[in-house]
């Protein structure tokens, strides 16, 4: 799309758009280039020269059984926060639909973790779980089953599904709950006088309704916990036990950062990038359905 | 009749009540994280270490508050809001000028490169920062931004997705503003000011929403180049709070803390419920 009547000129349009070019260059583009450079070398042990390796660091890497173990957290991870944020969203909307007055103030009470950064979340969450002190793990303990995220690595993996999949339940009841009050009335009462019941109404009426919605969640859901989990983490298990929670962002800071593995860090974060581009082609590819929809 | 349908479509009676009674238990547990923390920063540390912890609140919160505020376990929590503050709002307006000025520049002009920038900009979207922390460290680090504000702020600033929602919006703005506008003799400049700005209102405040919160709970960014506990953040700087070793957490304090570190955002999300969701939705799209 483009406008009819523009302004003449173009020194103006140039001193206006480059404080975003250059700090895009800068912090941007030089960043990614240097990453994309960096992954063909490998530091020598002193750290004084560079060796080319081409794309040895790349191969290293997908023959590493570490690096494909993360790959599989990852995918677990990422599926794991998605349903666990999207389910009990979903149900929470319906409710808030059913009602005619009220739900604001549910609405309002319900957003509230959303505003909770993510590892003050892990903060929280590690409280309850804590070994030591937590409430939950002391009423656990009880009951006779005696938690331990610190060594067990499928609590571990529990814990920070959870923790991640919180915040976002705030995000996903309000586009759902958006979506529920767009299905026309009529539609629902149609099919109540025909004598559907509240489910069949859900599944065969409401549910493919929600589809759009539903879709564009789950792939923002995926990018969440792919890109922006770091925090639950790094607050609640540091990628541990036995690396069972590192997932492929934890990996690049931890190989980069705590182990100064240069090459190798910078051959992930080429990975990442591709799949970051992957996953917001799905994501355009999408708004273009819905545009036509 | 029409009353009879509503009746089978909106739930009355028990089923009214039901449905009241699901969406409280869901509300509960929602919110029991955060209640859990409120009750842990008005106790007394004997209180916690010793489980399980009471389930309402004592009468230590201002005790509490206080040693968070003002000593903190590495620095004052009160240091640490004012570098959250600091950057949480330097991000957001940073970001809103710079797409304001770049959208304007994309969309009322036909300048040589024009596609290129656009194109250039439309990249940024695809590369979380969490991508590239190495080698953006390494920039910053090279500009002896390390432990400073600008270094918390610029490379989070130069990002598109503002800047597509701004050009989105000028492209609504009718063609007869500007056509005015050039028949009188005004400068773009004017233009801008006079009618582009006022316009956008909406869009910024609900923009500024969304961005103060992206600004205010950044983790990893923060963590890696804030050395110095006196430029630390707050939502990264609970985690500096808990000892390493064998030393217990001064659990009390430390949740005192989190409560601070989330009330801002919370005043923001839910004060400005509205604009809020506004901004939530029109930034996703």
């Amino acid at each position: 799309m483009e406008k009819r009547v523009t302004f003449r000129g173009w020194l103006l349009p140039l001193l206006l758009i480059a404080p975003q070019v250059i700090i895009s260059a800068v912090f941007f583009f030089y960043p990614a280039g240097q990453a994309i450079w960096q992954s063909l070398f490998i530091p020598d042990p002193f750290g004084l020269s560079m060796q080319y390796v081409g794309l040895g660091n790349f191969e290293f890497l997908l023959s590493d059984p570490f690096y494909r173990a993360s790959f599989v957290t990852t995918a677990i991870f990422s599926i794991l926060v998605t349903l666990c944020s999207m389910i009990p969203a979903l149900f929470l909307a319906v409710l808030a639909d059913r009602l005619i007055k009220g739900s604001g103030v549910y609405r309002t009470l319900l957003i509230w973790p959303y505003a909770v950064a993510p590892a003050v979340a892990g903060v929280l969450w590690l409280f309850m779980f804590n070994t030591r002190v937590g409430v939950v793990s002391w009423y656990l303990g009880q009951l006779g089953y005696d938690w331990n995220h610190v060594l067990n690595g499928g609590e571990a993996m529990g814990l920070v599904v959870v923790a991640s999949a919180w915040g976002r339940i705030s995000y996903n009841f309000l586009f759902f709950f958006a979506a529920l009050q767009a299905v026309p009335k009529s539609v629902i009462e149609a099919a109540a006088i025909d004598g559907a019941r509240f489910w069949r109404r859900f599944w065969t009426i409401v549910l493919p309704l929600l589809s759009p919605t539903t879709f564009f969640l789950l792939v923002v859901n995926i990018v969440y916990a792919f890109f922006e989990t770091f925090g639950v983490i790094h607050t609640i298990t540091a990628g541990g036990p036995q690396q069972t929670t590192t997932i492929l962002v934890y990996k690049v800071f931890s190989d980069g950062f705590v182990g100064q593995d240069l090459g190798s860090s910078s051959a992930q974060s080429v990975i990442l990038l591709i799949v970051v581009g992957l996953l917001t082609v799905v994501q355009f590819k999408f708004i273009e359905k819905r545009v036509h929809y | 009749m029409a009353r009879e349908i509503h009746g089978m479509v909106e739930k009355r009676g028990a089923g009214l009540w039901l449905t009241h009674v699901f969406m409280i238990l869901g509300v509960l547990v929602i919110f029991f994280p955060i209640w859990l923390a409120f009750v842990a920063s008005t106790v007394t540390q004997p209180e916690i270490v010793k489980p399980p912890m009471p389930l309402l609140p004592g009468d230590q919160f201002w005790n509490n508050y206080k040693a968070a505020l003002f000593s903190g376990v590495n620095v004052p929590v009160a240091t640490m809001l004012f570098n959250s503050l600091v950057m949480a709002i330097g991000i957001a307006f940073g970001k809103i000028i710079i797409s304001l000025l770049s959208a304007f520049a994309i969309v009322y002009f036909k300048f040589p490169g024009r596609n290129v920038f656009f194109w250039l900009i439309f990249l940024t979207l695809m590369l979380p920062v969490e991508v590239r922390i190495v080698p953006t460290f390494e920039v910053v680090a090279s500009f002896g931004m390390l432990n400073s504000y600008s270094g918390l702020i610029f490379p989070l600033i130069a990002s598109a997705t503002a800047t597509f929602l701004f050009r989105q919006f000028f492209l609504t703005i009718p063609d007869e503003l500007a056509e005015a506008a050039r028949v009188d003799g005004a400068r773009p400049m004017r233009f801008f000011w006079d009618i582009v700005v006022p316009m956008s209102r909406t869009n910024v405040a609900a923009l500024f929403v969304i961005l103060f919160i992206y600004g205010w709970n950044q983790y990893l960014w923060p963590l890696l180049i804030t050395t110095d506990p006196e430029m630390n953040t707050i939502v990264m700087g609970i985690k500096q709070m808990f000892p390493s070793g064998d030393d217990v957490a001064e659990w009390p304090v430390i949740m005192a803390t989190s409560i601070l570190a989330m009330i801002p955002p919370v005043i923001v999300v839910v004060g400005m419920q509205r604009l809020f969701i506004r901004g939530l939705v029109d930034s996703e799209k």
